[in-house]
C-alpha cells in the first residue's frame, strides 16, 4: 500500500509539502482531484495520479487549469469533496470560471490549491494569489509548515462545506518543496456519489440569478469573516507591547528571530493562517494592545493594507510598517537572517550576525540548464536555424523547449506565458510584416494553443506554427497530456491526434516531420515557411527522458574520429549538446551522457562522428 | 540540542535529494526535529540542486547566508558557488572531482583549478575536508553511490546528532535492496575520510 493511504492515526511520517496536502485531502475524504501540472504544485497531481487506483479517488490531469477547476468544482457542486491544484499563474487561466464559481458556490467541500513562487525559482512572475481571495470573495488559508499544510488541507474541506464556498489553500514554494514531519490523522470515509437536483434558476448564472447569488456570496463572506475571527489558525503568541503580524513561512523566520534576539517576552506575534477574510476583532484587539507594529509577509502588502484599514477604523495612530521605508521588499522570498535584521532595527535592538564567507572569485562559470543530450527539441531548432537563420521572428512558449532561447540555438525572441506563442506570433506578424514562426509543445498546444491557432487560421495570419510533440509534459515531470500514449502508463485513455485536429479545423499546409531525420526536416521546414499564410509543422519525437521511464533503452554512444575531424566545431557550435566537451583543443563526446540520437553525426560535414561499438 | 544547519549542493542527477531525504528519515526515526527544503527548478536539465536540512528546534526551513554549520558539496565549483552560506566556523565537505558545466566544456568559461579552490575555501572556514568522493563511489561499485559517500562523510564528522549506524539502518530500509551492499560500502568509505577529522 502507498504510505500516504495508511490508516494509522498518530503515526509520524516525513512528507514533502505537496504530499502532505494530498494526505490532508485523503483524511478529509476527498473523492475527486484534478490538476494542471506546474512547479511548485506538480507533485500534488503526481501523488494523486500514483494513488488513484488504490485509493479510489478519481484523478485527472486536465488540459488546462480552467478545465481542471471546472471538472473538480462540478463534482463539488454535486456534493462530492474535491481538490484542484495548480501553480499561481495557473489561477489566471482558471480565473474566469473561479470568479463566477464563487457566486455559484459548492455543496461538497472544495479546495483550490494555489502554489505561489516567491523568487520565481521556476516561474515567469511572482504574483501574490492571496489577492484572488480578495478579488473573488473566497476564503484563503496560508500554512506556515508542512504539518500545518496537511491540517489546513483537511480543515479547508470542512470550512468549504460549512460556508458552501470554495476555499483557496495558498502555499509558497517553501511549503510545496519542503519536507517535514507530519502526524497522520484518521481517514474520513469518502462519498464518491454526487447528486444534482435540477434547479436551473438557481444554478444558471443569468443576470436575474446572479444578482441574488452575489448577495449570497457577500453573506457567505460575512460568515467566513466570523470564522476567521475564531479560527485557531489565527493566534497570538508571545507577549509585549511591540507587535508583529505575519503569515506563511515568514512566521517561522519571525519565531526564530525572536528567539535569537531574546525578544520573546517583549514582542507579541499575531500569526494569520486564515488570511481572507482577515480576522477583524482579533486584529483590532491586537492593534489596541500594541505601541508599534511590524507586518512581516512575502510579496504584496496584503496583510499590511488590511491591518492599516482596521487601525483607521478604531482610530489608532500607532506606527504600522511593513513594506517600504527600507524595511521589507515586495520582491523575492525572505530569509531568516533578513527578517531578523529588520525586526532588530525596527524595535531598536542589536542583531548578532554571522559574517558570511566572502570569497571573491572573478568569473566563476555559470551552470545554466540546457536541453538534455539527445533532446528532440534541439534537432527541431537546429533544423529551423539551418532552414531560416535569423530571418523570421521566433515566438515561443513555456516548457523545456523555452531553453532553446540560449545560444547557439537562439530560438526564442518572445515568450510570455502558456499558450501565448501563437497569438503573439499573429500580432507580431501583423505589426512587423515579417514572417513569424511560433513554437509550442504538445501539452501547451492542448492547454491553450488551440484557440490561438484557430484565430491565426481564421484571420489569415502569415505564420508557421511548429508544434513540438514529444508525447508528454516534460518540464514538470512527464505528466500525460491528451496526446500521450497512455498504454505506456498502464491506462487506456484515447490519445487525441494533433494532425487530425489541425487538419480538422482546416489548416491548408500541415507537415509532420521527424526531427532526427535532419536533412529532410530542413527541406520540409523550408517548404512550410514558403507557403503563404498559415502553415503548421508537427515535429514529432518522443522525449527520451520520458521514454526511459517505461522502456529500456539500448545504450548507444558516438565518438569523434580525430583522423577525420577538422576541428571547425560545427557540431558544438550549432547544437551545443551537453555530451560535447573540449579536451585540449579537440571536441570529444562524453560516452556517459550521449544517448546516440545521431543528430551530430548528421551535421558533421566531415563524417567524423562515428558509432562506438559497445565494449570498444 | 543545538541546531545544526546543513546545506547540500550538487548538480542535478548526483543524488542530493535522496541523501537529504535519508537524513530526514533517520532524524525522524531518532526523534530529532527536522526541516528540509529543496530548490530543484530545472535540475533535470543539468542545473544546480540545493537542499537545506535543519536538525533541531528551528521553525525556518531555509538557511540564510553565513548560517550553515556544514556545507556538503557534491561538486567543487558548486561548493565554491555556495560558500556564502558558510561562516568562519563552518565545516565543509567537498568532493574534489569536477563536473564541468557545459559552458566550460565548450570553452566559454574557465573551470577554476580545484586545488586552489579547495585552499581558498579552507582558508575561510573552520575546516574543509576535501577528497575525491567520486572515485570512492566508483570503488564502491558505481558513481551513482556518490550521495552515500557524502552522507557517510557527513556522519563521520560526528557533528550531526544521528549515528552512522542509524543512518545505515535508514539506508537499508529506504533504498533499493539490490544496491544495498554497494550503498553501505560507499557510506563506509565516506565515513572513514572524515572520521576524526573534526575536533
Ligand atoms: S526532458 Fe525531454 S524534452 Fe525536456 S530537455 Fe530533456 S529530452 Fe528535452
Ligand atoms: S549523438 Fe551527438 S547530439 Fe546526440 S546525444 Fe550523442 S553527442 Fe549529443
Amino acid at each position: 500500500m502507498n504510505e500516504l493511504l495508511l490508516d494509522s492515526p498518530g503515526e509520524k511520517m516525513l512528507m514533502l509539502g505537496n504530499e502532505a496536502i494530498v494526505r490532508g485531502a485523503i483524511e478529509a475524504g476527498a473523492a475527486v482531484a484534478t490538476c494542471y501540472p506546474g512547479t511548485p504544485s506538480s507533485e500534488i497531481g503526481d501523488t494523486f495520479f500514483k494513488i488513484q487506483k488504490e485509493s479510489g479517488i478519481y484523478f485527472e490531469y486536465a488540459i488546462n487549469e480552467m478545465v481542471a477547476l471546472e471538472v473538480a468544482a462540478a463534482a463539488a457542486i454535486a456534493g462530492v469533496r474535491a481538490m484542484c491544484s495548480m501553480k499561481h499563474v495557473g489561477v489566471n487561466v482558471a480565473a474566469d470560471f473561479l470568479m463566477s464559481l464563487a457566486y455559484e458556490g459548492v455543496k461538497g467541500g472544495f479546495v483550490l490549491v494555489s502554489a505561489d513562487d516567491p523568487s520565481m525559482f521556476s516561474s515567469q512572475n511572482e504574483q501574490d494569489n492571496r489577492m484572488y481571495g480578495k478579488f473573488s470573495g473566497l476564503p484563503v488559508l496560508e500554512p506556515s509548515s508542512i504539518a500545518e499544510a496537511k491540517e489546513m488541507a483537511r480543515y479547508a474541506f470542512d470550512l468549504s462545506e460549512m460556508l458552501k464556498e470554495p476555499v483557496i489553500l495558498r502555499t509558497t514554494t517553501r511549503i510545496n518543496h519542503s519536507t517535514g514531519v507530519i502526524s497522520l490523522g484518521p481517514i474520513a470515509g469518502k462519498n464518491s456519489q454526487g447528486s444534482f437536483p435540477k434547479e436551473p434558476l438557481r444554478n444558471t448564472l443569468i443576470p436575474s440569478v446572479s444578482t441574488k447569488l452575489h448577495k449570497l456570496l457577500l453573506a457567505n463572506w460575512e460568515k467566513a469573516a466570523g470564522e476567521s475571527d475564531q479560527s485557531p489558525y489565527n493566534f497570538v503568541s508571545g507577549e509585549g507591547k511591540l507587535g508583529i503580524i505575519t503569515s506563511g513561512v515568514s512566521f517561522n523566520y519571525v519565531s526564530d528571530a525572536l528567539q535569537d534576539l531574546a525578544l520573546t517576552s517583549r514582542v507579541s506575534v499575531l500569526r494569520i493562517g486564515f488570511s481572507h477574510p482577515l480576522p477583524d476583532r482579533l486584529i483590532k484587539d491586537f492593534i489596541a494592545k500594541c505601541e508599534k507594529i511590524l507586518v512581516v509577509e512575502e510579496l504584496e502588502p496584503y496583510l499590511e493594507e488590511g491591518v492599516k484599514v482596521k487601525a483607521q477604523e478604531i482610530g489608532s495612530v500607532i506606527p504600522i510598517k511593513g513594506k517600504g521605508d527600507g524595511l521589507f521588499s515586495r520582491a523575492y522570498e525572505f530569509s531568516p537572517s533578513m527578517v531578523r535584521k529588520v525586526i532588530a532595527s525596527y524595535f531598536g535592538v542589536t542583531c548578532p550576525t554571522k559574517e558570511a564567507v566572502n570569497i571573491d572569485i572573478p568569473n566563476i562559470p555559470q551552470r545554466p540548464p540546457n536541453l538534455c543530450a539527445g533532446c528532440p527539441h534541439r534537432a527541431t531548432y537546429a533544423a529551423m536555424r539551418q532552414a531560416c537563420g535569423d530571418e523570421p521572428i521566433y515566438t515561443n512558449d513555456i516548457g523545456c523547449y523555452t531553453l532553446g532561447v540560449l545560444p547557439p540555438l537562439s530560438m526564442s525572441d518572445l515568450s510570455v506565458c502558456m499558450g501565448a506563442s501563437i497569438g503573439m506570433g499573429s500580432g507580431m506578424g501583423t505589426a512587423t510584416g515579417r514572417k513569424v514562426v511560433s513554437f509550442i509543445g504538445d501539452s501547451t498546444f492542448f492547454h491553450a494553443g488551440i484557440p490561438g491557432l484557430i484565430n491565426a487560421l481564421h484571420n489569415g495570419h502569415n505564420q508557421t506554427v511548429v508544434i513540438m510533440d514529444n508525447g508528454t509534459t516534460s518540464m514538470t515531470g512527464f505528466q500525460p497530456d491528451p496526446g500521450t500514449a497512455m498504454e505506456n502508463m498502464g491506462f487506456n485513455n484515447l490519445s487525441v491526434s494533433i494532425e487530425a485536429l489541425v487538419n480538422g479545423i482546416g489548416v491548408k499546409h500541415v507537415t509532420v516531420v521527424k526531427p532526427f531525420k535532419f536533412k529532410k526536416t530542413v527541406e520540409q521546414i523550408k517548404e512550410a515557411i514558403a507557403f503563404p499564410g498559415l502553415s503548421v509543422i508537427i515535429s514529432r519525437e518522443i522525449c527520451p527522458m520520458y521514454e526511459k521511464t517505461f522502456k529500456k533503452q539500448e545504450k548507444r554512444s558516438y565518438f569523434v574520429d580525430h583522423s577525420k575531424c577538422k576541428n571547425h566545431r560545427v557540431c558544438l557550435n550549432t547544437l551545443a549538446c551537453p555530451a560535447f566537451y573540449l579536451e585540449g583543443e579537440q571536441v570529444e563526446i562524453d560516452e556517459a551522457s550521449c544517448i546516440g540520437c545521431t543528430l551530430c553525426v548528421q551535421v558533421c560535414p566531415e563524417n567524423a562522428i562515428r558509432l562506438k561499438k559497445i565494449g570498444e | 540540542m543545538d541546531m545544526i544547519r546543513i546545506v547540500i549542493v550538487a548538480v542535478g542527477g548526483q543524488g542530493n535529494l535522496l541523501a537529504s531525504h535519508l537524513l530526514g528519515e533517520a532524524a525522524l526515526a531518532h526523534e530529532v526535529p527536522v526541516q528540509i527544503s529543496e530548490i530543484h527548478g530545472m535540475a533535470q536539465r543539468g542545473g544546480v540542486v540545493e537542499s537545506s536540512i535543519l536538525l533541531g528546534k528551528a521553525q525556518s526551513n531555509i538557511i540564510s547566508p553565513g548560517e550553515a554549520d556544514i556545507l556538503v558539496g557534491f561538486e567543487p565549483l558548486e561548493t565554491l558557488r555556495a560558500i556564502g552560506k558558510c561562516n568562519k566556523d563552518s565545516i565543509v565537505l567537498s568532493n574534489t572531482a569536477p563536473l564541468p558545466p557545459f559552458t566550460v566544456a565548450i570553452g566559454m568559461g574557465v573551470y577554476p583549478p580545484v586545488e586552489e579552490t579547495m585552499n581558498l575555501i579552507g582558508a575561510q572556514v573552520r575546516k574543509n575536508i576535501a577528497f575525491d568522493a567520486s572515485s570512492l563511489a566508483r570503488q564502491a561499485g558505481t558513481l551513482l553511490s556518490l550521495n552515500m559517500v557524502m552522507l557517510g562523510a557527513l556522519a563521520g564528522t560526528g557533528l550531526i546528532p544521528i549515528s552512522a549506524d542509524m543512518l545505515k539502518q535508514t539506508i537499508s530500509e529506504k533504498t533499493k535492496k539490490a544496491f544495498l551492499e554497494m550503498n553501505i560500502k560507499a557510506f563506509d568509505l565516506g565515513y572513514a575520510v572524515s572520521a576524526g577529522a573534526v575536533h
